[in-house]
């Protein structure tokens, strides 16, 4: 599997993309997604709420588990992926690009995300 | 159990050939799944799976007196199975609660395979040891005498009779014959845990890779997939089958699981927990505890196991198995409820999931029957 380069990536496995206008894109990478298995519901935050770096914002649940959905940054809410709230298995077919989860308008950003290359590393420790 | 421990099944090295993420089953580091598994589930039941079952727990009982043995320690009545026939029974406490559920085939007038769960497979081995003092009959463990092969799903007759001369028409279900598959010994057995038609084939284990080869091989045009053990669990919850340490226990008799039919009174002889069966049928017919249901959910939030079933915002029951049902496209759950909740149809009964109550329909058992 291969993770962007372009992106920044939590402890947590989610991932967040470079700001556009002050807004970036929360997905889960897809070494996530193969841990979780077929994603049969997402509860995603609703847009307008406030999302803390490493805060529970939502759930993801599989057929084995369920499990929260962490922030990797802190700030806003401003859409969400109606698309995976409708069809939940875009998170395991494209966990990178048709399964993004949610865009915040970033507030505040914690130091230590990490680059592919070191998410890699982190993954495979 | 020990995770540093775990067991491998012969089949292993060939499980991470093909990318299956395991997981740790009863000691035993088994598939989960191979890849998607809403897909191995779908393909048990329109096409066919491929199943590595090694982990299930094998005992021999043979000898002038095995039949008398099995009727005595298990509940059924295990002296009338037929030769080259198969029963669905359980092995219970002197209190009448659950020890397993088991599978046991007759293979000749004096010899028996009981099947036990992976967990239970030591607990059933003791019991039956036990019980067995002062018959004339052996009991033989052969856990690691065998690996086990399931093949289920519509196609799996077609794809078994390209490799064996056994006659598969003339094998009807709950039955076993010893036969050779694909030039391998085999004891072709028509049984399964997943509601569809199929087999499972105990051979040796240093047979099982040339075995799920071949297997793959005359599945390949019809598609079969190697499937684990996270879409048996949805297969077989969908088929309303009970599963060990979830819809059955120790502090449960037979009767409390709806699943009264198996105890057979009638058989000659006492048998281990008797008295305390007849109690439990009684107490079963006239004042039910707790009652089996299913669940469908209205939402698509997940029941889990050990989840309160609610009404009226009063706990009514507990969920002891749930999972998103890839065939209804639906969550769905087995639960334990009052009996006032039990009836199909039910209104006002929910999932407490995570703190929400989420409306769920009592249903009848199963959630699924194949079309025959």
């Amino acid at each position: 599997m291969s993770n962007p380069q372009q992106l920044r990536y939590s402890k947590e496995h989610e991932w967040l993309s470079a700001a556009e206008d002050g807004v970036s894109t929360v997905g889960i990478t897809e070494f996530a997604a193969n841990a979780l298995g077929d994603v049969v519901y997402a509860q995603l935050p609703e847009v307008g709420a406030t999302v803390t770096a490493g805060d529970s914002c939502g759930e993801l649940e599989s057929t084995k588990s369920v499990s929260d959905l962490y922030s990797p940054v802190t700030g806003e809410v401003t859409e969400i992926n109606e698309d995976v709230v409708d069809d939940p298995s875009l998170v395991n077919s494209a966990p990178f690009e048709g399964g993004w989860l949610f865009k915040v308008r970033v507030a505040e950003e914690p130091a230590d995300l990490l680059s592919a290359d070191e998410y890699v590393a982190f993954t495979a420790g | 159990m020990s995770s540093t421990e775990l067991r491998h099944t012969a089949l292993d090295a060939l499980h991470r050939s093909l990318g299956a993420t395991m997981t740790d089953f009863a000691g035993w580091d088994m598939p989960l799944r191979y890849g998607s598994e809403r897909e191995e589930h779908l393909a048990v039941r329109t096409k066919a799976g491929l199943f590595d079952l090694s982990h299930m727990g094998e005992i021999a009982v043979t000898g002038p007196e095995a039949a008398a043995l099995l009727n005595f320690a298990l509940v059924g009545n295990i002296a009338s199975v037929g030769v080259g026939r198969a029963r669905y029974t359980m092995i219970c406490r002197t209190d009448g609660g659950i020890l397993d559920d088991l599978i046991v085939y007759r293979l000749a007038e004096h010899e028996y395979l009981v099947v036990a769960n992976a967990g239970n497979a030591q607990v059933v081995l003791d019991a039956l040891v036990e019980r067995g003092a002062g018959f004339d009959a052996e009991v033989r463990d052969d856990r690691d005498a065998y690996a086990l092969i399931a093949v289920q799903g519509p196609e799996s007759p077609g794809i078994l009779a390209a490799l064996t001369t056994a006659d598969l028409d003339g094998l009807k279900y709950y039955a076993g014959l010893p036969g050779t598959v694909a030039g391998v010994p085999a004891l072709i057995a028509r049984t399964g845990y997943t509601g569809e038609d199929g087999f499972e084939l105990f051979v040796k284990p240093e047979h099982a890779v040339a075995l799920w080869r071949a297997l793959t091989e005359a599945g390949e045009g019809v598609g079969l997939v190697p499937c684990g053990l996270s879409c048996r669990d949805t297969l077989r919850l969908e088929a309303g089958m009970p599963l060990y340490g979830h819809e059955l226990s120790t502090s449960l008799t037979p009767f409390d699981a709806g699943l009264g039919r198996v105890v057979k009174f009638e058989k000659e002889g006492d048998f281990v927990g008797r008295e305390a069966l007849a109690a439990a049928a009684a107490r079963a017919a006239q004042n039910p505890p707790r009652v089996l249901v299913g669940l469908v959910a209205e939402g698509r939030r997940v029941p889990r196991a050990g989840y309160p079933v609610v009404a009226d915002g009063t706990v009514i029951g507990e969920v002891t198995s749930g999972a998103p049902s890839p065939t209804l496209g639906r969550p769905v759950a087995m639960a334990y409820v009052d009996a006032t909740h039990a009836a199909p149809g039910t209104a006002g009964v929910g999932v407490d999931i995570r703190g929400s109550h989420e409306p769920y329909e009592v249903v009848a058992l199963p959630f699924y029957r194949r079309q025959k």
